[in-house]
């Protein structure tokens, strides 16, 4: 893999790598790549692809937990906050 | 009386208990003074463990106690304990406290269980050696030179070493069922979707389970019937009726039980002291009157390629809510992207970064198809291949792992012979299948005595089968 292309990667997956790490990289993600690519050989008919037997499960929306029960507990992880608000560095 | 949790199971621990030979508190105390910091099996171990303990001891004098009631138990550090601090063995959750119980948590809090600390993992689950944990490697007690292998390494540790009487791990790939092999314990992954993932820290969400760790094949059993059951916080999980029916409709005796060795993957880069071991351990299930039957898993050989697509794929979306915002490290930088970049760049560790841009690889337009979809359909075809075996055998041996414990180091920079090591244990992650590594015996290495495992594979659901199987070995 060209560097060219671990670096478009590593964009598309917001990690900042050194000049060091990108060079290692594209020597072990061609070997693995290399090595998961034997799934070409395998002709797997008209199988299609299809996870689990279960189908867009989902909850009831009922009954809610008291508001703001875990609100305090949370915004304690946050690394920047104000007046019970997440603070993020402005978008626009 | 002299407590040695190196050996007590649950039920000797609980009948000690109710007796008053010993109290929890003194039962807790036993098991943090077996801690050895020199193998760091723990990430963190609680600083109210003789409180929990205390109120134990309060249940059991009013009469109120179960079997698990002052329990001590030691878990990995990826699933959520309100108010503790769940690294998932990973700087960028270095000082994370969970918000919420984990619903095996939940579970095991009503029952009385008593937890001592988080134990060392490989970062995010991802590694076979714990090698890969930010807070150090997880030496093997057997032999201080070589890993206690992974992801769960810690939790196999503590159970070994009686820092706990049973511990949880996850398993996404052989995480339980690895370390269990090289630490001479057992460990078991359930079927898929037969206990919650609810609050667990996800790797790779259609391939986690969480599962017990144990000396004895029914300490893992009394946890397993603990954390089981459908639960409405995990859409994957199934629907308690369904494995009610399938328990009822089967129960043979042993002698008519069939175990199917797929010999034509148990041969290629496999240590042979492991298949003298195995050949060892198929003498025995025949003596004991099993039918043993060669079968043919014809693309098993691709299951762990296909594990290896798949996974990083599921991880790169997981992991992509490590923003630095809502929790978590928070590295600055001039704008919000240059935040992100900083964010994960700093904390996540070499593996992790690895298969993000694997799976951001394997999922991106042009590659989707070759890789992503391939694999999902060749899951699809590995699955029919043991829905056709299971046709004329009840369960399907093989050995946990090719070898016995590697040395630390060996494998730390091929990322690709590390990956080797799952061999025999991705496909039950691939198929769903639940699976257990039995301690089988021992290899001798360096004149160091290393244990090896015996790997048992059921159909889904039915691990009332596997615990029966292993019980007689």
């Amino acid at each position: 893999m060209e560097i060219k292309e671990i670096e478009n990667l590593a964009k598309l997956c917001r990690i900042e790598l050194t000049n060091d790490e990108k060079k290692e990289l594209s020597g072990e993600m061609d070997s693995i790549l290399d090595f998961v690519n034997q799934i070409q050989t395998v002709n797997v008919g008209d199988k299609k692809e299809s996870i689990g037997q279960l189908r867009n499960i989902m909850r009831e929306d009922k009954n809610p937990h008291e508001s703001g029960l875990y609100t305090k507990d949370i915004l304690e992880e946050a690394p920047k906050t104000e007046s019970g608000y997440i603070k993020v560095k402005k978008i626009l | 009386m002299k407590i040695d949790t190196k050996i007590l199971t649950i039920r000797e621990a609980h009948e000690h208990l109710v007796a008053g030979d010993f109290t929890a508190c003194e039962l807790a105390q036993a098991c943090l003074d077996n801690i050895k910091p020199e193998l760091n099996e723990f990430i963190e171990v609680f600083d109210d463990v003789l409180e929990q303990a205390k109120e134990a001891d309060e249940k059991i004098k009013n009469g109120q106690a179960t079997l698990l009631t002052g329990i001590p138990m030691a878990i990995k550090n990826n699933i959520l304990i309100k108010g503790k601090r769940t690294t998932a063995g990973s700087k960028i959750l270095e000082n994370y406290k969970a918000v919420y119980d984990a619903t095996v948590i939940r579970k095991l809090k009503e029952a009385g269980v008593i937890f001592i600390g988080g134990t060392n993992m490989d970062e995010f689950a991802m590694g076979g050696s714990t090698e890969n944990s930010a807070y150090g490697v997880t030496k093997n007690p057997y032999d201080k030179t070589r890993v206690s292998g992974g992801s769960s390494g810690g939790s196999a540790v503590a159970v070994t070493t009686g820092a706990c009487l049973v511990a949880l791990g996850t398993d996404t790939g052989g995480s339980i069922r690895q370390p269990a092999s090289f630490c001479g314990v057992v460990g078991m992954k359930p079927t898929y979707g037969m206990v919650s993932r609810y609050g667990t820290i996800a790797m790779g969400s259609s391939l986690d389970q969480i599962g017990p760790f144990g000396k004895t094949i029914e300490d893992v059993e009394i946890i397993f019937d603990c954390i089981r059951g459908y639960d409405d916080m995990d859409s994957t999980s199934i629907p308690d009726k369904t494995y009610e029916k399938i328990e009822k409709s089967l129960n043979k005796k042993q002698t008519e039980i069939k175990i199917g060795i797929p010999r034509h993957f148990i041969k290629d880069g496999i240590d042979e002291d492991v298949l003298a071991n195995f050949e060892d351990s198929v003498e025995r299930l025949k003596k004991l009157g099993y039918k043993i039957k060669e079968i043919e898993l014809p693309n098993l050989d691709f299951a762990l390629a296909v594990y290896y697509i798949i996974m990083p794929a599921e991880v790169s979306t997981n992991l992509a809510r490590y923003d630095g915002v809502r929790y978590g490290l928070s590295e600055e930088g001039k704008d919000l992207l240059e935040g992100y970049l900083r964010t994960k760049g700093q904390g996540f560790g070499k593996e992790v970064r690895r298969r993000i841009m694997l799976g951001t690889y394997v999922l991106s337009a042009g590659y989707y198809d070759a890789y992503y979809n391939k694999a999902v359909a060749l899951r699809e075809v590995i699955k029919d291949d043991f829905r056709k075996a299971f046709e004329t055998v009840d369960v399907i041996i093989t050995p946990t792992t090719p070898t016995p414990a590697f040395k630390i180091g060996e494998k730390s920079n091929d990322p690709l012979q590390m990956y080797l090591s799952d061999i025999f244990t991705v496909s039950a992650n691939v198929t769903g299948l639940p699976a257990i590594s039995i301690p089988a015996g021992f290899v001798e290495r360096d004149e160091k005595k290393l244990p090896l495992g015996l790997q048992i594979i059921t159909p889904e659901m039915r691990e009332e089968l596997l615990f029966k199987v292993s019980q007689s070995f």
